[in-house]
Protein backbone atom coordinates (compact mmCIF):
# COMPACT_ATOMS: atom_id res chain seq x y z
CA UNK A 1 0.00 0.00 0.00
CA UNK A 2 1.04 3.50 -1.08
CA UNK A 3 2.92 5.06 1.99
CA UNK A 4 2.29 8.28 4.22
CA UNK A 5 4.82 11.23 2.88
CA UNK A 6 6.87 13.08 5.09
CA UNK A 7 8.19 16.37 3.75
CA UNK A 8 10.40 19.12 5.27
CA UNK A 9 9.74 22.52 3.61
CA UNK A 10 12.15 24.85 3.01
CA UNK A 11 12.09 28.47 2.98
CA UNK A 12 15.20 30.01 0.61
CA UNK A 13 15.86 33.54 0.52
CA UNK A 14 18.73 35.93 -1.04
CA UNK A 15 19.88 32.61 -1.78
CA UNK A 16 19.74 30.74 2.36
CA UNK A 17 17.05 28.68 4.20
CA UNK A 18 15.20 31.36 6.28
CA UNK A 19 15.57 29.91 10.08
CA UNK A 20 17.81 27.69 9.24
CA UNK A 21 19.64 27.48 12.01
CA UNK A 22 20.66 24.84 15.16
CA UNK A 23 20.55 22.35 12.70
CA UNK A 24 22.13 18.94 13.98
CA UNK A 25 24.96 17.24 12.33
CA UNK A 26 25.37 20.49 9.67
CA UNK A 27 27.77 23.13 10.07
CA UNK A 28 26.79 25.08 7.43
CA UNK A 29 22.94 24.91 8.21
CA UNK A 30 21.69 27.83 5.66
CA UNK A 31 22.91 26.56 2.61
CA UNK A 32 19.82 24.90 0.84
CA UNK A 33 21.43 22.47 -1.03
CA UNK A 34 23.61 20.85 2.29
CA UNK A 35 20.08 21.12 4.07
CA UNK A 36 18.26 19.27 0.51
CA UNK A 37 20.78 16.90 0.32
CA UNK A 38 21.24 16.24 3.89
CA UNK A 39 16.98 15.34 4.02
CA UNK A 40 16.95 13.43 0.85
CA UNK A 41 19.36 11.20 2.15
CA UNK A 42 18.02 10.76 5.59
CA UNK A 43 14.80 9.57 5.13
CA UNK A 44 12.57 12.80 3.71
CA UNK A 45 9.54 11.60 0.77
CA UNK A 46 9.98 14.63 -0.87
CA UNK A 47 11.59 18.67 -0.50
CA UNK A 48 9.36 21.56 -0.72
CA UNK A 49 11.33 25.31 -1.73
CA UNK A 50 9.59 28.06 -1.36
CA UNK A 51 10.81 31.22 -2.75
CA UNK A 52 10.23 34.52 -1.00
CA UNK A 53 12.41 36.75 -2.44
CA UNK A 54 11.58 39.66 -4.10
CA UNK A 55 13.55 40.66 -6.45
CA UNK A 56 14.69 39.83 -9.91
CA UNK A 57 18.31 39.25 -8.92
CA UNK A 58 17.27 37.00 -6.32
CA UNK A 59 14.54 35.01 -8.01
CA UNK A 60 17.74 34.69 -10.36
CA UNK A 61 19.86 33.04 -7.41
CA UNK A 62 17.19 31.15 -6.26
CA UNK A 63 16.83 29.74 -9.54
CA UNK A 64 20.67 28.62 -9.99
CA UNK A 65 20.26 26.94 -6.19
CA UNK A 66 17.69 25.41 -7.58
CA UNK A 67 19.05 23.40 -10.29
CA UNK A 68 22.01 22.66 -7.95
CA UNK A 69 19.60 21.25 -5.28
CA UNK A 70 17.75 19.12 -8.26
CA UNK A 71 21.28 18.07 -9.07
CA UNK A 72 22.10 16.43 -5.86
CA UNK A 73 18.79 14.76 -4.62
CA UNK A 74 16.95 12.16 -5.94
CA UNK A 75 13.42 12.37 -4.87
CA UNK A 76 10.63 14.56 -5.56
CA UNK A 77 10.77 18.25 -5.41
CA UNK A 78 8.30 20.90 -5.51
CA UNK A 79 8.70 24.42 -6.10
CA UNK A 80 6.69 27.26 -4.96
CA UNK A 81 7.06 31.00 -4.55
CA UNK A 82 5.76 33.74 -6.77
CA UNK A 83 4.24 31.68 -9.23
CA UNK A 84 1.99 33.60 -11.75
CA UNK A 85 2.26 32.43 -15.03
CA UNK A 86 2.53 29.76 -17.31
CA UNK A 87 6.71 31.16 -17.73
CA UNK A 88 7.10 30.87 -13.68
CA UNK A 89 6.12 27.04 -14.34
CA UNK A 90 8.01 26.90 -16.70
CA UNK A 91 11.37 27.82 -15.50
CA UNK A 92 11.42 26.45 -12.13
CA UNK A 93 10.57 22.90 -14.13
CA UNK A 94 13.68 23.27 -16.38
CA UNK A 95 15.76 23.43 -13.16
CA UNK A 96 14.60 20.35 -12.43
CA UNK A 97 11.47 20.90 -10.08
CA UNK A 98 8.90 17.63 -9.95
CA UNK A 99 5.59 19.61 -9.28
CA UNK A 100 5.07 23.45 -9.05
CA UNK A 101 3.13 24.94 -6.05
CA UNK A 102 0.79 28.02 -6.84
CA UNK A 103 -0.93 30.09 -4.38
CA UNK A 104 -1.73 33.90 -4.31
CA UNK A 105 -0.95 33.93 -8.24
CA UNK A 106 -3.60 31.32 -8.66
CA UNK A 107 -5.78 33.07 -6.72
CA UNK A 108 -5.41 36.71 -8.91
CA UNK A 109 -5.79 34.22 -11.95
CA UNK A 110 -7.48 30.91 -11.39
CA UNK A 111 -7.01 29.92 -15.06
CA UNK A 112 -3.54 29.53 -14.11
CA UNK A 113 -4.55 26.05 -12.15
CA UNK A 114 -5.88 25.13 -15.64
CA UNK A 115 -3.80 26.02 -18.05
CA UNK A 116 -0.60 24.21 -16.05
CA UNK A 117 -2.54 21.24 -15.39
CA UNK A 118 -3.30 21.04 -19.48
CA UNK A 119 0.54 21.95 -20.40
CA UNK A 120 2.53 19.47 -17.67
CA UNK A 121 -0.14 17.78 -16.00
CA UNK A 122 -2.37 17.55 -13.21
CA UNK A 123 0.41 15.59 -11.15
CA UNK A 124 2.15 18.89 -11.67
CA UNK A 125 -0.20 21.30 -10.18
CA UNK A 126 -0.12 21.37 -6.37
CA UNK A 127 -2.39 23.70 -5.20
CA UNK A 128 -1.32 25.51 -1.86
CA UNK A 129 -4.18 26.99 0.09
CA UNK A 130 -3.43 29.19 3.48
CA UNK A 131 -6.98 28.96 5.62
CA UNK A 132 -8.36 31.02 8.63
CA UNK A 133 -11.25 30.64 10.26
CA UNK A 134 -13.08 33.83 10.25
CA UNK A 135 -16.72 33.67 11.86
CA UNK A 136 -16.73 30.11 12.04
CA UNK A 137 -15.84 29.66 8.19
CA UNK A 138 -12.82 28.85 6.30
CA UNK A 139 -11.34 31.95 4.56
CA UNK A 140 -8.44 31.59 2.18
CA UNK A 141 -6.07 34.55 2.42
CA UNK A 142 -3.24 35.43 0.82
CA UNK A 143 -0.19 37.20 0.69
CA UNK A 144 1.29 35.27 2.69
CA UNK A 145 -1.20 34.78 5.73
CA UNK A 146 -2.06 38.54 5.56
CA UNK A 147 -4.86 39.19 3.46
CA UNK A 148 -8.68 37.97 4.02
CA UNK A 149 -9.72 37.58 0.23
CA UNK A 150 -12.97 36.68 1.78
CA UNK A 151 -13.08 33.54 -0.52
CA UNK A 152 -14.66 30.39 1.38
CA UNK A 153 -11.82 28.00 1.44
CA UNK A 154 -13.92 24.70 0.66
CA UNK A 155 -15.37 26.19 -2.87
CA UNK A 156 -11.86 27.48 -3.16
CA UNK A 157 -10.11 23.92 -3.56
CA UNK A 158 -13.27 22.18 -5.23
CA UNK A 159 -12.40 25.08 -8.06
CA UNK A 160 -9.14 24.23 -7.79
CA UNK A 161 -9.69 20.63 -8.06
CA UNK A 162 -11.90 20.73 -10.92
CA UNK A 163 -9.51 22.89 -13.00
CA UNK A 164 -6.89 20.04 -12.56
CA UNK A 165 -4.77 20.38 -9.16
CA UNK A 166 -3.39 17.29 -8.50
CA UNK A 167 -2.60 18.00 -4.96
CA UNK A 168 -4.09 20.11 -2.24
CA UNK A 169 -1.23 21.71 0.44
CA UNK A 170 -3.87 23.00 3.47
CA UNK A 171 -1.26 25.43 5.50
CA UNK A 172 -3.98 25.58 8.65
CA UNK A 173 -2.64 29.55 9.47
CA UNK A 174 -5.25 28.86 12.54
CA UNK A 175 -2.58 26.03 14.02
CA UNK A 176 0.60 27.79 11.78
CA UNK A 177 3.79 28.15 14.70
CA UNK A 178 1.22 26.95 17.09
CA UNK A 179 3.08 23.48 17.66
CA UNK A 180 -0.34 21.47 18.82
CA UNK A 181 -0.65 18.97 16.37
CA UNK A 182 -2.57 19.78 12.93
CA UNK A 183 -5.87 21.27 12.21
CA UNK A 184 -7.64 17.84 12.48
CA UNK A 185 -11.35 19.89 11.95
CA UNK A 186 -10.03 22.11 8.93
CA UNK A 187 -8.41 18.82 6.91
CA UNK A 188 -10.99 16.82 7.76
CA UNK A 189 -13.66 19.13 5.64
CA UNK A 190 -10.64 19.07 2.92
CA UNK A 191 -10.54 15.21 2.95
CA UNK A 192 -14.04 14.96 2.75
CA UNK A 193 -14.60 16.96 -0.70
CA UNK A 194 -11.49 16.21 -2.95
CA UNK A 195 -10.41 13.18 -4.34
CA UNK A 196 -6.49 14.31 -4.84
CA UNK A 197 -3.87 13.93 -1.92
CA UNK A 198 -4.34 16.26 0.56
CA UNK A 199 -0.96 17.34 2.40
CA UNK A 200 -1.04 18.58 5.77
CA UNK A 201 0.48 21.87 7.11
CA UNK A 202 0.96 23.97 9.81
CA UNK A 203 1.16 22.79 13.89
CA UNK A 204 3.56 19.79 14.21
CA UNK A 205 4.61 20.36 17.13
CA UNK A 206 6.01 16.60 17.94
CA UNK A 207 6.07 13.29 16.33
CA UNK A 208 2.73 12.40 18.16
CA UNK A 209 1.41 15.17 16.10
CA UNK A 210 2.21 12.62 13.11
CA UNK A 211 0.58 9.83 14.68
CA UNK A 212 -2.30 11.23 15.34
CA UNK A 213 -3.18 12.59 11.88
CA UNK A 214 -2.57 9.59 10.06
CA UNK A 215 -5.05 7.97 13.23
CA UNK A 216 -7.25 10.40 12.88
CA UNK A 217 -7.69 11.19 9.09
CA UNK A 218 -6.19 8.09 6.85
CA UNK A 219 -7.34 10.12 3.60
CA UNK A 220 -4.57 12.47 4.73
CA UNK A 221 -1.44 11.68 2.43
CA UNK A 222 1.25 13.70 3.71
CA UNK A 223 2.71 15.66 6.43
CA UNK A 224 4.54 18.85 5.98
CA UNK A 225 6.66 20.85 8.21
CA UNK A 226 9.52 23.06 8.36
CA UNK A 227 10.72 24.29 11.32
CA UNK A 228 10.28 21.04 13.60
CA UNK A 229 12.70 19.18 11.26
CA UNK A 230 15.05 22.37 10.62
CA UNK A 231 16.07 22.75 14.38
CA UNK A 232 16.35 19.17 15.09
CA UNK A 233 13.01 18.88 17.52
CA UNK A 234 12.20 15.82 15.36
CA UNK A 235 14.21 13.42 13.55
CA UNK A 236 13.12 11.66 10.30
CA UNK A 237 14.03 8.45 10.85
CA UNK A 238 12.50 8.69 14.48
CA UNK A 239 9.70 10.06 12.90
CA UNK A 240 9.59 7.02 10.57
CA UNK A 241 10.52 4.65 12.89
CA UNK A 242 7.69 5.69 15.58
CA UNK A 243 4.86 5.50 12.69
CA UNK A 244 5.87 2.53 11.64
CA UNK A 245 5.65 1.30 15.61
CA UNK A 246 2.21 2.89 14.96
CA UNK A 247 0.95 0.39 12.43
CA UNK A 248 0.86 3.54 10.11
CA UNK A 249 2.67 2.57 6.18
CA UNK A 250 5.96 4.47 6.15
CA UNK A 251 9.03 4.12 3.47
CA UNK A 252 11.92 3.48 5.63
CA UNK B 1 27.04 5.42 -23.37
CA UNK B 2 23.29 5.55 -22.97
CA UNK B 3 21.10 7.56 -24.92
CA UNK B 4 17.93 9.14 -23.23
CA UNK B 5 15.48 9.67 -26.05
CA UNK B 6 15.01 13.25 -26.54
CA UNK B 7 11.04 13.41 -28.46
CA UNK B 8 9.80 16.51 -26.78
CA UNK B 9 8.35 14.72 -24.10
CA UNK B 10 8.96 15.43 -20.28
CA UNK B 11 11.55 17.04 -18.12
CA UNK B 12 14.85 14.56 -18.74
CA UNK B 13 17.28 16.76 -16.44
CA UNK B 14 16.46 14.84 -13.16
CA UNK B 15 17.18 11.33 -15.24
CA UNK B 16 20.83 12.50 -16.68
CA UNK B 17 21.69 13.94 -13.20
CA UNK B 18 20.81 10.40 -11.32
CA UNK B 19 23.22 8.58 -14.45
CA UNK B 20 25.94 10.96 -13.85
CA UNK B 21 25.58 10.31 -10.04
CA UNK B 22 25.78 7.19 -10.33
CA UNK B 23 29.02 7.69 -13.02
CA UNK B 24 27.08 6.21 -15.99
CA UNK B 25 28.06 8.44 -19.10
CA UNK B 26 24.55 9.98 -20.90
CA UNK B 27 23.43 12.12 -23.54
CA UNK B 28 20.10 13.28 -24.02
CA UNK B 29 19.35 13.12 -28.00
CA UNK B 30 17.20 13.06 -30.84
CA UNK B 31 19.55 11.95 -33.31
CA UNK B 32 18.95 8.81 -34.90
CA UNK B 33 23.10 8.32 -35.38
CA UNK B 34 23.80 9.13 -31.69
CA UNK B 35 20.96 6.48 -30.61
CA UNK B 36 22.10 3.38 -33.57
CA UNK B 37 25.83 4.60 -31.60
CA UNK B 38 25.02 3.86 -27.61
CA UNK B 39 25.28 0.93 -26.00
CA UNK B 40 22.11 1.36 -23.90
CA UNK B 41 18.73 3.34 -24.78
CA UNK B 42 16.41 5.07 -22.11
CA UNK B 43 13.11 5.78 -23.19
CA UNK B 44 11.40 8.45 -20.93
CA UNK B 45 7.92 10.23 -20.71
CA UNK B 46 5.25 11.54 -19.30
CA UNK B 47 1.62 13.01 -19.82
CA UNK B 48 -0.52 11.65 -21.92
CA UNK B 49 -0.15 8.34 -23.82
CA UNK B 50 -1.46 9.48 -27.45
CA UNK B 51 0.78 12.73 -27.89
CA UNK B 52 4.06 10.84 -26.76
CA UNK B 53 3.32 7.86 -28.96
CA UNK B 54 2.84 10.48 -32.12
CA UNK B 55 5.78 12.34 -30.90
CA UNK B 56 7.87 9.31 -31.36
CA UNK B 57 6.32 8.35 -34.41
CA UNK B 58 6.66 11.69 -35.91
CA UNK B 59 10.27 12.53 -35.30
CA UNK B 60 11.06 9.21 -36.43
CA UNK B 61 12.54 7.56 -34.03
CA UNK B 62 10.13 4.88 -32.94
CA UNK B 63 11.27 2.96 -35.95
CA UNK B 64 15.05 3.61 -34.42
CA UNK B 65 14.00 2.13 -30.95
CA UNK B 66 12.23 -0.71 -32.09
CA UNK B 67 15.13 -1.80 -34.42
CA UNK B 68 17.50 -1.23 -31.90
CA UNK B 69 15.73 -3.07 -29.18
CA UNK B 70 15.27 -5.79 -31.51
CA UNK B 71 18.66 -6.06 -32.41
CA UNK B 72 19.76 -6.82 -29.06
CA UNK B 73 20.33 -3.38 -27.07
CA UNK B 74 19.44 -3.11 -23.99
CA UNK B 75 15.90 -0.87 -23.82
CA UNK B 76 14.86 0.63 -20.80
CA UNK B 77 11.49 2.76 -20.65
CA UNK B 78 10.39 4.70 -17.56
CA UNK B 79 6.73 5.68 -16.78
CA UNK B 80 5.24 6.67 -19.89
CA UNK B 81 8.12 5.16 -21.59
CA UNK B 82 7.72 1.98 -20.42
CA UNK B 83 3.73 2.25 -21.44
CA UNK B 84 5.00 2.80 -24.85
CA UNK B 85 6.94 -0.55 -24.75
CA UNK B 86 3.39 -2.16 -24.99
CA UNK B 87 1.22 -3.03 -28.25
CA UNK B 88 -1.97 -0.91 -27.34
CA UNK B 89 -3.34 1.84 -24.66
CA UNK B 90 -6.79 2.49 -24.12
CA UNK B 91 -5.96 6.24 -22.62
CA UNK B 92 -8.74 8.12 -24.34
CA UNK B 93 -9.72 5.89 -26.93
CA UNK B 94 -7.46 2.95 -28.46
CA UNK B 95 -3.92 4.04 -29.52
CA UNK B 96 -1.01 1.45 -30.36
CA UNK B 97 2.27 1.49 -28.69
CA UNK B 98 5.34 0.13 -30.06
CA UNK B 99 4.91 -3.70 -29.55
CA UNK B 100 8.45 -4.57 -28.29
CA UNK B 101 6.24 -6.29 -25.28
CA UNK B 102 2.98 -8.32 -25.34
CA UNK B 103 0.20 -6.17 -23.09
CA UNK B 104 -2.30 -3.72 -22.84
CA UNK B 105 -2.46 -0.25 -21.01
CA UNK B 106 -5.53 0.50 -18.95
CA UNK B 107 -6.59 2.81 -16.89
CA UNK B 108 -6.51 2.32 -12.69
CA UNK B 109 -9.50 4.02 -12.08
CA UNK B 110 -11.72 0.77 -13.68
CA UNK B 111 -9.50 -1.91 -11.19
CA UNK B 112 -9.29 -0.28 -8.06
CA UNK B 113 -11.45 0.37 -5.23
CA UNK B 114 -13.43 4.19 -5.19
CA UNK B 115 -12.05 5.31 -2.49
CA UNK B 116 -8.46 5.02 -3.61
CA UNK B 117 -7.07 8.17 -5.66
CA UNK B 118 -6.26 8.36 -9.17
CA UNK B 119 -3.15 8.86 -10.40
CA UNK B 120 -1.29 6.46 -7.25
CA UNK B 121 1.29 9.27 -6.28
CA UNK B 122 3.93 8.32 -4.02
CA UNK B 123 5.94 5.48 -2.62
CA UNK B 124 5.46 2.00 -2.94
CA UNK B 125 6.93 -1.15 -2.28
CA UNK B 126 7.73 -3.94 -4.89
CA UNK B 127 6.81 -6.89 -4.64
CA UNK B 128 9.50 -9.27 -7.19
CA UNK B 129 7.81 -11.87 -9.34
CA UNK B 130 11.45 -12.63 -10.45
CA UNK B 131 13.36 -11.90 -7.54
CA UNK B 132 16.52 -13.03 -9.16
CA UNK B 133 16.16 -10.28 -12.10
CA UNK B 134 19.40 -8.54 -12.44
CA UNK B 135 17.75 -5.35 -12.40
CA UNK B 136 17.24 -5.74 -9.09
CA UNK B 137 20.74 -7.05 -8.05
CA UNK B 138 21.06 -4.18 -5.14
CA UNK B 139 17.51 -3.85 -4.21
CA UNK B 140 15.21 -5.79 -2.09
CA UNK B 141 11.62 -6.80 -1.97
CA UNK B 142 9.36 -4.45 -0.24
CA UNK B 143 12.03 -1.70 -1.24
CA UNK B 144 9.65 1.61 -1.71
CA UNK B 145 10.01 3.46 -5.41
CA UNK B 146 8.31 6.63 -6.36
CA UNK B 147 5.01 6.10 -8.75
CA UNK B 148 3.22 8.77 -10.56
CA UNK B 149 0.39 7.03 -12.69
CA UNK B 150 -3.23 6.66 -13.81
CA UNK B 151 -2.70 3.85 -16.35
CA UNK B 152 -0.48 0.65 -16.03
CA UNK B 153 0.00 -2.17 -18.03
CA UNK B 154 -1.98 -5.40 -17.60
CA UNK B 155 -1.74 -8.78 -19.25
CA UNK B 156 2.09 -8.76 -19.69
CA UNK B 157 2.41 -12.42 -19.19
CA UNK B 158 5.84 -13.76 -18.08
CA UNK B 159 7.38 -10.14 -18.72
CA UNK B 160 6.13 -9.13 -15.34
CA UNK B 161 9.24 -8.53 -13.02
CA UNK B 162 7.73 -6.90 -10.25
CA UNK B 163 4.41 -5.56 -8.84
CA UNK B 164 2.98 -3.28 -6.01
CA UNK B 165 0.02 -3.07 -4.12
CA UNK B 166 -2.62 -0.03 -4.83
CA UNK B 167 -6.13 -1.67 -3.87
CA UNK B 168 -4.78 -4.40 -6.88
CA UNK B 169 -1.68 -5.58 -7.85
CA UNK B 170 -0.17 -3.23 -10.66
CA UNK B 171 2.42 -3.73 -12.83
CA UNK B 172 5.78 -1.82 -11.03
CA UNK B 173 8.68 -3.13 -13.84
CA UNK B 174 8.93 -5.77 -16.87
CA UNK B 175 11.63 -7.42 -18.56
CA UNK B 176 11.84 -9.43 -21.51
CA UNK B 177 14.89 -10.20 -22.84
CA UNK B 178 17.03 -6.92 -23.56
CA UNK B 179 13.51 -4.95 -23.26
CA UNK B 180 13.04 -3.12 -19.65
CA UNK B 181 10.35 -1.23 -17.95
CA UNK B 182 9.47 0.96 -14.57
CA UNK B 183 6.23 2.23 -14.53
CA UNK B 184 7.78 4.05 -10.88
CA UNK B 185 10.59 6.98 -11.95
CA UNK B 186 13.90 5.30 -10.53
CA UNK B 187 15.43 8.90 -11.14
CA UNK B 188 13.16 10.01 -8.39
CA UNK B 189 13.23 7.21 -5.62
CA UNK B 190 16.12 7.58 -3.76
CA UNK B 191 19.09 5.29 -3.07
CA UNK B 192 16.44 2.37 -4.61
CA UNK B 193 15.64 3.92 -7.58
CA UNK B 194 19.28 4.84 -8.41
CA UNK B 195 20.55 1.02 -7.90
CA UNK B 196 17.88 -0.21 -10.19
CA UNK B 197 19.57 2.20 -13.02
CA UNK B 198 23.07 1.23 -11.59
CA UNK B 199 21.63 -2.77 -12.80
CA UNK B 200 20.64 -1.92 -15.44
CA UNK B 201 23.76 0.13 -17.07
CA UNK B 202 25.19 -3.53 -16.30
CA UNK B 203 23.22 -5.39 -17.96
Amino acid sequence: MITKRIIPCLDVKDGRVVKGVNFLGLNDVSDPVKLAQYYSENGADELVFYDITASAEERALFTDILTRVAETIFIPLTVGGGINTLADFDRVLKCGADKVSVNSGAIRNPELIGGAAKRYGDQCVVLSVDVKRVNGEFHVFAKGGREDTGLDALDWIRRGVDAGAGEIVLNSIDTDGVKRGFDLEMLRAVCEIVGVPVIASGGAGGIPDFITLFRELPKVDAGLAASIFHFGEVGISDLKQALFEAGITVRR
Amino acid sequence: MIAIVDYGVGNLFSLKSSLAMIGAEAIVTGDAARLRAAEKIILPGVGAFEDAANKLRDSGLDQVVTGQAQAGKPLLGICLGMQLLFERSFEYGEHAGLGLLKGDVVEMRLHIPAELKVPQIGWNALIFKQPEHPLFRYIHEGDCVYFVHSYYATHCEDSTLATTEYGAELTAAVGRGNIFGCQFHPEKSGKVGLSILKAFCEI
